[in-house]
């Protein structure tokens, strides 16, 4: 399972910087969400993977998982979730304010030019 | 707990209420939500004053967040840096303010719980000695840098905007992946904790430590505009509106400050194994920024650009200090520091002024028509630019006269001192250049109406940001005493860790 988990989050790393990487506005959004997703998985697996046993102590219990990169999971989502709005909306306001999707502002075939 | 115990929260939470309370007041009259802004940010400086004092002589002041104790609770911590920071944030604050109460703040909404909240920001991240917690402050710093460096809107703006919210976005998700992979080694983001657990990390492990410590480091060399990553931060800054450019002078050293708190903290000469990361790395580094900071100095078209450029020159010679890791080298660094800021933050002030009595020529730097007031503005020019190169008697001077003699001993001395005198000399070249074009080359063109005379309550912070350099000489005595004592305080990290875990090893 630890092999399967490293895969997703490399592949999600890639096409999040593939996509960070791009000219207009909404693949840059999507890599940046992309790399926000595998980073929380990333710091989610960072207190190792364990089935079926409680975070929280109990009598019952004979080994517990890390709570620790759950608090911590929930705080990154919270504000990449925050940041990705706040780059959507700025995405929409380049848009109208520039004229167009570009990065650089730059019309379709004078970004080719370059 | 005595209430004096839970100083060291009161830097935090005042601006986080006062922003609060800002947006509630939001549709009150603007005098109203100007007053407690100001009021609140003048507050700051008593606060920042008695936790100074209070770190002195040498005390850690340790506030475990909900009484949780350390490690397992977020603590803030209070020594001489963090005072030292705390100090040179509020004053630089109060001008920037000033600034825009002058008319800067009615261009957008919302601008004081903005700035508030970033005053939280950046309270927050010189105060916390927990890893995660500083990605936390970095991320509501940035979330209202975002605001304020888009306020008023624009297409240069939003396009310089854009820019620097993609490339911090980027900059959050690699501090994530450094973060988990250091709790994942050691199990703890305490920073006092983690320097005790670097100490003893297997061998096995030393790699992946060593990548977590440097990723780490590209994040705070982006926030701090350090070498391949300095491009964002002339657009972003030279479109900016005046306040806020001014404000963001202390932006860049979030990121020196955290290089210097978590490489003398948890990579320092203790650290065994990891111990000295970045040697190699910090001080080339810096006088690569030094050099290319002056190349834009020496090439930019406009007066804000140029002033952009400075503060990544000022950045390189700042971190140079840090990276060359003696006490003595470190300390000039801390007293370069303020100094830098409120250096820059004038003249960004100034040039705004300047700009506006230019009318539609505004900062570029081409011949324009005669300024009004010229001789105010110009006399201030020479001022600012006497500080921002570094020549004597302003300390700049004594700021770089420091890094030159500490350096003196060290097997970099050559590129030191011939990276620090070369830019020095070539920023004062571009500077007298910039100066005689914009106050003599004039032509005799009648003003126009679109020409705003400056007045005097705009040039206020100017000048008080100049009697604040001029206070940093006159007390460079003890000023310099208490940042050798901050360099002495960090180079030998023990009484932090002891401090905050409460143990005596």
């Amino acid at each position: 399972m630890e092999a399967l988990i490293a895969l997703v989050i490399g592949v999600l790393t890639a096409g999040g910087v593939f996509l960070a990487l791009r000219g207009q506005t909404f693949p840059v959004v999507l890599g940046l969400t992309l790399l926000s997703y595998a980073v929380n998985l990333f710091l989610f697996v960072m207190g190792r993977l364990a089935i079926g046993v409680p975070p929280v102590i109990r009598d019952a219990a004979t080994a517990y998982t890390d709570p620790l990169p759950q608090a911590l999971v929930l705080t990154a989502i919270v504000i990449s979730f925050g940041m990705t709005a706040f780059v959507i909306v700025l995405s929409l306001k380049a848009r109208s304010e520039l004229g167009n999707d570009h990065v650089d502002g730059l019309h379709h075939d004078e970004a080719h030019r370059r | 707990m005595s209430s004096f115990a839970h100083l060291p929260i009161l830097p935090v939470v005042l601006p986080l209420f006062t922003g609060i309370v800002l947006l509630v007041l939001r549709s009150k009259a603007l005098a109203w939500q100007r007053g407690i802004s100001l009021f609140a940010t003048l507050a700051l400086i008593p606060l920042a004053i008695t936790l100074t004092q209070t770190a002195g002589d040498g005390t850690h002041l340790v506030y475990a967040l909900g009484n949780w104790a350390a490690p397992y609770g977020i603590v803030l911590v209070v020594d001489r840096l963090a005072a030292w920071m705390l100090l040179t944030t509020s004053l630089l604050a109060v001008f920037a303010l000033l600034y825009a109460i002058r008319g800067g703040d009615t261009e957008g909404r919302h601008f004081h719980v903005l700035f508030q909240l970033q005053l939280f920001g950046l309270n927050g991240a010189f105060l916390t000695g927990d890893l995660f917690n500083l990605f936390v402050f970095f991320e509501i710093l940035l979330l209202a840098s975002y605001g304020l460096l888009l306020h008023g809107g624009g297409r240069n703006r939003v396009k310089a905007g854009l820019h620097f919210v993609v490339i911090n976005l980027v900059g959050s998700t690699l501090f994530l992946f450094a973060v988990g992979t250091l709790y994942g080694v050691t199990g703890t983001l305490n920073m006092a904790d983690l320097a005790v657990k670097l100490a003893q990390v297997p061998p096995e492990n030393v790699a992946l430590v060593q990548t977590a410590g440097l990723l780490l480091f590209a994040v705070f060399a982006l926030k701090a505009a350090l070498l391949p990553f300095y491009l964002w931060l002339p657009a972003a800054y030279a479109h900016t509106s005046a306040p806020v450019a001014a404000l963001f002078a202390i932006m860049t050293k979030v990121g020196a400050y955290s290089i210097l708190r978590v490489y003398s903290l948890m990579f320092g000469e203790a650290a065994g194994p990891v111990s000295g990361l970045l040697d190699a790395w910090l001080a080339p580094l810096a006088l690569g920024t030094l050099a290319m900071g002056v190349f834009g100095v020496l090439a930019s078209t406009s007066l804000r650009q140029q002033i952009a450029y400075l503060m990544v020159a000022s950045i390189g010679s700042l971190l140079l200090a840090f990276g060359l890791g003696t006490v003595d080298s470190v300390a000039a660094g801390l007293y370069y520091l303020p100094h830098s800021t409120f250096s820059a933050a004038a003249f960004f002030l100034l040039a705004d002024a300047i700009s506006r009595a230019r009318g539609p020529l505004a900062d570029r730097l081409e011949s324009g028509p005669v300024m009004p007031g010229a001789r105010t503005l110009g006399g201030l020019f020479f001022l600012v630019a006497i500080a921002i190169v570094g020549l004597p008697p302003l300390s700049g001077f004594l700021g770089k006269f420091m890094l030159l003699k500490a350096a003196t001993e060290l097997p970099l001395m050559p590129w030191v001192w011939g990276g620090v005198l070369a830019t020095g000399f070539a920023s004062m070249v571009a500077l007298a250049r910039s100066g005689s074009l914009l106050f003599y080359r004039t032509h005799s063109a009648h003003e126009t109406s679109e020409q705003i005379t400056p007045t005097y309550f705009a040039l206020t912070p100017v000048a008080g940001l100049l009697l604040l350099i001029l206070g940093l000489v006159i007390w460079a005595g003890p000023l310099s005493d208490y940042a050798t004592a901050t360099a002495a305080q960090l180079l030998s990290p023990q009484h932090y860790i002891e401090a905050v875990l409460g143990t005596t090893p």
